[in-house]
Parts: structure tokens; C-alpha cells; sequence
């Protein structure tokens, strides 16, 4: 078995191969690499009531970049069941300051201390997965986009608006980095 | 404000930019895309609620060297793409639409929102998707989350500045 399959990639792998999604897309279909832009698609096939933003053909715009998505969500569950890495090998400083605010579980993608059904009912759980949620959802679509959308294509495009909302990005994860997650994990 | 209208589709991200729909016989290249995506968002631990926090604590350097390296394959990719002025395989010439700076602030404020939620969720919205197949199926109330946070934005959008 070859292992490098099967094995953490390092980032100068990772990053170029996450580059060459936009080319692929581009030349594929010329169409743009931006994830987000499927909630939009979702909530004008789901819900589009009498809201203008999500009056448009979904189908047309957006269904490539549904399949896309799927796709995605599949590629993951590939990758975790042929994986034989299942600690992430993160720095010890990093490790310390999360054992600071009490996180102790360090197995798997996300701490089973925060992101379980039954942590869901906590307030940490809460706060992480439905209130972070939904600021994700609300912003990117504000931003018109997220990490995909304005952080690589944007910038690679050299757009000055993606270089904002890119700011944006960092200016509120670190206020929630250092601000708000101290007090949410304050309890577990 | 004025109205969206789909031509000039800038939603979330990014959309078509070009107006054809997609041809059935294509669907596949792009579940085939995808799944590629979540595979390497998968090993490259982009995904990782852990990597998440190593980055905003500036307490290593492989988040920055991906989401870096990320950016300059792109870029270089785009400007070869245009020197070449390349067909698509659809047929249709590429072309990359510009966004609309306007006063700015919906890229500020958006952006700041979302950098909130991705530092409390320590996801972004593909990695959301990918950590589902990883078996962190919680998410599921995440991206039920992240609808609901899109379509109020909808609804809120005439009264929003852009």
C-alpha cells in the first residue's frame, strides 16, 4: 500500500493541489471555485419564498456546483475510511493552550468535547456548531463568498474586494479565537 | 439596491460566468472534482477544528503555507489561462467576472462575520461538507445553521450596505 495515499500531506502538497481545483474548474466548464455559493443555490431550491436573492434559475446556475459539493462530501468519507493517520499532529503549543481551556480529547478532525449530537445540547455545543454556523452562513453570503470564493479565487484573480473580505475572515477569527472561545469553552 | 439578477450571478462566492447551462455528459467531471476536493481537504487536515486553532494562534506556519501555496498555483494557473485566452472544454471562452467593490463594507463586515463563525465552528463551508463524510455528522446541524444564516441575509439584503 503506498503511503503517502494513506498519510497526513505536508503543506507544500496540500496547498499547490488546493491551488489547481480553479484551473480545473476554469477549464472543465469555466466555472469558478467557490463552495458557499452553494448555500445560496440550496436555499433557492429549498426556500425561496418571496425573497429576491434567491429568484433565479438554481438549476442553471448553480447544479454543477451541487454535484461538486456531493462530491465532496463522498471524497471525505473516502479519505477517512482509508486513513492511517487519526490523531491530528498538531504543535505542542497548540496543544497546551487548548488543555488551557479544557480541551483534552485531541483524536479525530474536531474535539468530541464540542462536536458530538449529545455536546450539541451544551452550551459550548451550541455556540460552536449552530451559532458558528449560522455567522458562517450570514457572512459568507454578505461577503459573497468564503475561503474558496474570495481567499483563492478571488485573490488569485488579484480582486481587491476578496483581499477585504480576506481581512475580514482574519480580523473575526481571531477576535473569536482569543475572545469568544476562552469564555465558550470556559465550561467544559 | 438594485436586484441580483442571475447574469450577474455573485452570490456566495462565485457562480457561472458563463450563461449556458451545464451539458448532462459534463455532471461527472464535477462529482469527480468534488470528491478529489474533499479527499485532499481530508489529508491536507484543512478540515481539522485542531489546524483551525494552530492557525489563529499563529503556532505553526502549515496552515498559512497551504492556504499560501493555494493562492499562488491559482493565480499562476489564471494568469496562464488568460495570456492563452484558453476554451473551456464546454466550448465557451473563460472568463473570470470582476466583483463590484461599491463602498466596500459588505466585504468588511461579511468577511468579519464569517471569520467569526469560522473560528467558533473551526470550519469553513467546504470543509463542513467534507467533515460530514469524515463522520463528524453534527455538521449537519452546522450546515442546516449556515442556511438559515444565508437566507436571512437574503431577506435582509435590501436593507443591508453594500
Amino acid at each position: 500500500m503506498t503511503s503517502w495515499l494513506t498519510a497526513e500531506w505536508p503543506w507544500y502538497v496540500a496547498g499547490p493541489l488546493i491551488g489547481l481545483f480553479v484551473p480545473a474548474l476554469l477549464i472543465a466548464g469555466n466555472k469558478v471555485f467557490g463552495i458557499s455559493s452553494n448555500l445560496r443555490h440550496l436555499c433557492a431550491a429549498i426556500a425561496p419564498g418571496k425573497v429576491e436573492f434567491f429568484r433565479y434559475d438554481w438549476q442553471r446556475a448553480g447544479l454543477w456546483n451541487l454535484i461538486f459539493l456531493t462530491g465532496v462530501l463522498i471524497g471525505g468519507f473516502l479519505a477517512f475510511h482509508s486513513s492511517a493517520v487519526h490523531d491530528v499532529a498538531i504543535s505542542a503549543a497548540t496543544r497546551n493552550s487548548l488543555a488551557a481551556l479544557g480541551i483534552h480529547d485531541f483524536h479525530g478532525a474536531a474535539p468530541r468535547e464540542i462536536f458530538t449530537w449529545h455536546a450539541l445540547l451544551t452550551l459550548r455545543g451550541f455556540l460552536s456548531v449552530v451559532v458558528g454556523g449560522f455567522l458562517g452562513g450570514f457572512g459568507t453570503a454578505y461577503a459573497g463568498g468564503c475561503t474558496s470564493g474570495h481567499a483563492i479565487s478571488g485573490l488569485a484573480n488579484l480582486e481587491l474586494p476578496s483581499l477585504i473580505a480576506v481581512f475580514g475572515f482574519f480580523a473575526g477569527g481571531l477576535a473569536a479565537t482569543y475572545f469568544i472561545l476562552p469564555v465558550v469553552l470556559g465550561g467544559v | 439596491m438594485t436586484t441580483p439578477l442571475v447574469s450577474e450571478f455573485d452570490g456566495c462566492g462565485a457562480g457561472s460566468s458563463g450563461q449556458q447551462a451545464v451539458r448532462p455528459a459534463f455532471l461527472p467531471v464535477y462529482l469527480l472534482l468534488g470528491v478529489a476536493f474533499g479527499f485532499v481537504l481530508s489529508r491536507s487536515e484543512v478540515l481539522s477544528w485542531f489546524r483551525i486553532q494552530e492557525m489563529f494562534r499563529f503556532q505553526s506556519f502549515r496552515m498559512y503555507g497551504i492556504i499560501g501555496s493555494a493562492i499562488v498555483t491559482a493565480a499562476l494557473s489564471v494568469a496562464l489561462i488568460k495570456r492563452a485566452g484558453l476554451k473551456a472544454a464546454s466550448g465557451e471562452k473563460i472568463s473570470i467576472p470582476r466583483k463590484e467593490l461599491g463602498n466596500g463594507i459588505r466585504y468588511a463586515a461579511g468577511g468579519t462575520i464569517f471569520g467569526l463563525g469560522w473560528a467558533l465552528t473551526g470550519a469553513c463551508p467546504g470543509p463542513l461538507f467534507a467533515l460530514i463524510g469524515n463522520g463528524v455528522t453534527v455538521m449537519i446541524v452546522a450546515v442546516v445553521s449556515a442556511l438559515l444564516g444565508t437566507w436571512l441575509y437574503g431577506k435582509l439584503r435590501p436593507s443591508l450596505p453594500h
